[in-house]
């Protein structure tokens, strides 16, 4: 599969400091991809070279085979900032409208855009009067125009509800359905487990993980824990076998590695008698990342 | 390209509309014009002049002073508002040249002004005309100091749109507007005066003085209007000053004016890095 976006080497610099460094990655036509890192990251810088918006200090970046910032890169490439903000004497209608006109697009399909995002009833009223989730879907009406074949959206979920999350999300789909590619930020990191097909956890301008949450629990390693509950008055009886577990409560607790966890199961079926219920808890999408941008010396 | 000049003109019309400058613009002329004609109408008789042209002549001193003033408070917030707001980064990743951006602020603004200038010196003039039937003469002069004024808006358009994009700030942007109206209009003259009268007719009077005034665009739209109508004996100070200057050369300066400014903001412009 071609890829839409291609990044190799990246570095960029602000006044010595290094924002970005060495950053390789690509997105391919289709694909859903989620940029994850703490603020200041480098996340923001990322996408604003991605957009031409600044230049990168070295490297190579292939935006739709045309170069960042070109007529011909601009022309296909959709963005919404973090926290979109628009002038507040404009209507909604308006402000859709202008960017369709600059785009080269039907202004009657503005209407459409507003009503897709939810916006219809409130298309005749100033920007200014609309709350920050308004804004923010004002900012994703503007993504959809002209069938973009990549979107940049830098925290496009801040400030949505959640059932306009998933609607969100859903329109995300579609447009992955259809062959866009698809770069997003999010600290929702539980959203972006469920809806996309490949995570990149950035930690001080470096790439230090990528690939699906599959890889990244594999590579990260993280101790899987168990909650065990003991029938009444078993306790000590699997105290005994398993020697490492802390008494929390009434239940067991205990943590073991990716390798032991299937004999560790075997131990507790063993003492199936004695044991009421067990939960084997994973490690969670927050403690997969913060291993990746801690390891990194934070 | 036309049209994406049009998308951005159309959507500062609607801005202007709503922060009600044209409302304002609008206003500022027609009361000021109509207090100058007015007031200007007692000394006509003693001048031989229809009352057109003198009123023309008190319009020029009249838009010298407001028409940059007008051009600068619609423009100083074209870039840095756009900075401040943080519209200008997504706004830059559209397929839209950045000089279009500001070509199409430029038509908007330039528009209104045009409404503006033609409110207040169409009433002066009806005015004038009403008053004195002979005053149909002076109209090729009014025809004059509106097409003249339209391009000193848009010099002093063009200045606060390089002001806007060096100072990133609106409040800043103001700040420079306002000190650049205040030495351009004000203080320039004042201090081309008071040289004058210390060099009493010596070198300063003879060779940079000339120079400096068309140097002004402010000054080089004032000189050629009232050299243009003959009018410099209704006028007075630096106007009466630069009669001795041939007419071509503050033409040439009305015209190439602004294409000056204009040139530097889109230099400044592109400059910006969201």
């Amino acid at each position: 599969m071609t890829s839409t976006l291609t990044i190799s080497h990246l570095t960029k610099a602000f006044g010595g400091v290094k924002a970005l460094s060495d950053v390789s990655l690509d997105v391919a036509a289709g694909e859903r991809v989620a940029l994850l890192g703490h603020n200041g990251a480098g996340k923001s810088t990322l996408m604003k070279v991605i957009l031409g918006l600044i230049a990168a200090d070295s490297g190579e970046i292939s935006v739709c085979g045309s170069a960042p910032g070109d007529a011909a890169a601009r022309a296909r490439v959709a963005y919404l900032p973090e926290n979109a903000t628009f002038h507040s004497a404009l209507t909604g209608l308006e402000q859709i409208t202008y960017y369709l006109r600059l785009r080269g697009e039907d202004t009657s399909g503005a209407m459409t855009l507003l009503d897709k995002v939810g916006l219809g009833h409130a298309a005749n009223r100033r920007i200014g009067t609309y709350s920050k989730g308004m804004r923010q879907r004002v900012g994703l009406a503007q993504t959809l125009i002209g069938r973009p074949d990549l979107l940049i959206l830098d925290e496009p979920t801040s400030g949505l509800d959640p059932v306009s999350r998933r609607d969100f999300y859903q329109l995300l789909d579609g447009l992955a359905a259809e062959g866009a590619a698809i770069l997003l930020s999010s600290h929702a990191l539980t959203e972006v487990e469920a809806r996309t097909d490949r995570l990149l956890i950035l930690s001080g301008g470096k790439m230090v993980a990528t690939g699906s949450l599959t890889d990244l629990r594999r590579e990260a390693a993280l101790p899987v824990a168990m909650h065990i509950t003991a029938i009444n008055g078993y306790d000590a009886d699997v105290l005994s076998v398993l020697p490492d577990a802390i008494r929390v409560g009434s239940a067991l607790h205990l943590t073991c590695t990716q390798e032991e966890k299937l004999g560790t199961l075997a131990l507790v079926a063993g003492l199936k008698e004695k044991v009421a219920d067990i939960d084997v808890i994973p490690p969670s999408l927050e403690d997969i990342y913060s291993h990746f941008s801690r390891r990194d010396g934070q | 390209m036309i049209a994406r000049i049009f998308a951005t003109a159309i959507t500062e019309a609607h801005i202007a509309r709503r922060n009600r400058w044209v409302l304002i613009a609008v206003g500022l002329m027609v009361v000021f014009s109509l207090v100058l004609s007015a007031v200007g109408s007692a000394p006509s008789g003693g001048l031989g002049a229809d009352r057109l042209s003198v009123t023309v002549a008190s319009l020029t001193s009249l838009s010298v002073y407001l028409v940059p003033l007008v051009a600068l408070l619609m423009s100083f917030d074209a870039v840095a508002g756009e900075v401040e707001r943080g519209t200008l980064p997504l706004l830059l990743t559209y397929p839209v040249a950045r000089w279009e951006i500001l070509a199409g602020k430029l038509v908007a603004h330039t528009g209104i002004l045009l409404v503006a200038l033609v409110a207040g010196y169409g009433a002066a003039a009806l005015i004038a005309v009403a008053g004195d039937p002979a005053a149909a003469a002076g109209f090729a002069a009014l025809w004059r100091l509106t097409w003249a004024s339209t391009l000193l808006g848009a010099t002093f358009l063009g200045i606060g749109y390089a002001l806007s994009s060096l100072a990133r700030r609106a409040s800043g942007a103001a700040g420079l507007a306002i000190g650049l109206w205040l030495g351009l209009v004000v203080l320039y003259d004042l201090a081309l005066l008071a040289a004058v009268v210390a060099d009493d007719g010596g070198i300063f009077t003879t060779r940079f003085f000339p120079a400096a005034l068309l140097a002004n665009p402010a000054d080089a739209f004032r000189l050629f209007n009232l050299t243009a109508s003959q009018a410099t004996a209704a006028a007075s100070g630096i106007g009466a000053a630069g009669a001795t200057i041939a007419l071509w050369k503050s033409l040439v300066s009305v015209l190439v004016w602004p294409l000056i400014a204009l040139g530097f903001a889109t230099l400044t412009f592109r400059k910006v890095e969201p």
